[in-house]
């Protein structure tokens, strides 16, 4: 499994648009690419977002530009992303607003 | 019911995609994921525009049922196959609904659609066409549907299962995480319901685990089962997950799905709310 960095503060954007609705006064939202041992961007890769003691709290498919969307709260969290090119794992500690992500899979 | 006849597998499932008289039905929350390849031969349902009521708050009728099924040329004799996204959560709910108005033989995909595109199994674009058949469906069977005074009644009497996530359940999110915050005025959990997330009775691939792991998850977390059972969550597609594994893959006897779930509960006025990860009193 390859190791997972954060997305630094002068990489790119590669969050997914947000809908002009979501307020982020109140959300904390958790964003990012999922890639493969290429650096290419992974389509269609189940990415899940556990909580701090590991449990299962949502699930989503990348985008076709690899990206995901978590609304969470403050705190800490695992990503686990699925892919047909093997599995991932990466932490994040979310505040309020938007938290950038990168998480990387390999078979 | 058992997992015999309440669960296909994906090679199952590969093996007679053209079998006569089995039908495969899609439905998922992102309806947009049938028109990027689907099961060949598979058919959809949506479950906004397809499975509820347009005007009221309630799911479709059984005329209505009865009109949607004919129009997809699903007949009541059909084995009925039904999949989807997040884990077969939508996919049970159709079930539920399948169950509720009497047909005869329906099935979920063991591991849905997260399964057969991590498996790399065939997906299709091609649009799918069925002859319309005259549906004819039952009564609606109100044994597996809770409303809201019943689960009112239900506090400290009967087995309530909050199967939303730990932090649903203690109120420090209103709904799930991959969506906006939203819904119930108030956010908690009915008080003395067990928090049972559904997550707990799938695995990471989206099947089932087997019925003796079901058994010691739903026993470890105190579920009486000599009393009856009320599952609920947000909108009532994550409780028909919990409702399928205690009624149709453990067999208990009186397993009710209550789909006005915490939208519903969350912004009714003067009923008990409880916060944090403890159950409550009655």
């Amino acid at each position: 499994m390859t190791a997972v960095t954060s997305a630094g503060c002068a990489a790119p954007d590669q969050a997914a648009p947000l809908p002009a609705s979501v307020d982020l006064e109140k959300e904390t939202v958790i964003t990012g690419v999922v890639s493969n041992d290429s650096g290419e961007a992974v389509a269609g890769a189940y990415v899940r977002l556990l909580d701090s003691t590991g449990e299962f709290t949502a699930e989503v498919v990348t985008s076709p530009e690899g990206q995901f969307r978590f609304f969470a709260a403050p705190g800490t969290w695992t990503l686990r992303a699925l892919s047909r090119h093997g599995n991932g794992d990466t932490t994040v500690t979310a505040s309020q607003a938007t938290n950038q992500v990168s998480a990387a899979v390999a078979a | 019911m058992s997992r015999d006849t309440a669960l296909v597998s994906a090679d199952w499932a590969e093996a007679n995609l053209d079998a006569p008289g089995v039908v495969f039905v899609e439905v998922d929350e992102d309806t947009t994921a049938y028109d990027g390849g689907h099961i060949p031969g598979a058919i959809k349902l949506d479950w906004k525009k397809d499975l509820q009521d347009p005007v009221r708050r309630d799911f479709v009728n059984k005329q209505q049922f009865e009109a949607l099924l004919s129009e997809r040329g699903i007949a009541g004799d059909d084995t009925v196959i039904l999949y989807g996204g997040n884990n077969n959560w939508f996919a049970a709910y159709a079930y539920w609904y399948f169950k509720l108005y009497g047909h005869g033989d329906v099935r979920l995909l063991d591991g849905g659609r997260k399964k057969w595109e991590l498996d790399a199994r065939p997906l299709s674009k091609d649009a799918v066409s069925r002859e319309a058949t005259q549906y004819t469906a039952q009564d609606p069977d109100v044994s597996i549907r809770a409303f809201r005074d019943e689960v009112v009644d239900a506090i400290g009497t009967k087995n309530l299962v909050d199967v939303r996530s730990p932090d649903e359940y203690a109120g420090r999110l209103l709904a799930p995480a991959h969506l906006p915050q939203e819904q119930a005025q108030r956010a908690g959990h009915i008080p003395t319901a067990l928090s049972v997330p559904w997550s707990k009775a799938a695995n990471e691939d989206g099947t089932f685990k087997s019925d003796d792991d079901l058994r010691q998850i739903y026993g470890e977390a105190g579920l009486d089962d000599s009393k009856s059972t009320i599952a609920y969550c947000r909108i009532g597609e994550r409780s028909s997950h919990t409702w399928f594994v205690l009624k149709e893959l453990l067999g208990h006897q009186d397993v009710k799905n209550y789909d006005g779930s915490w939208t519903e509960y969350g912004s009714l006025v003067g009923v008990p709310v409880a916060l944090g990860d403890e159950p409550g009193k009655a």
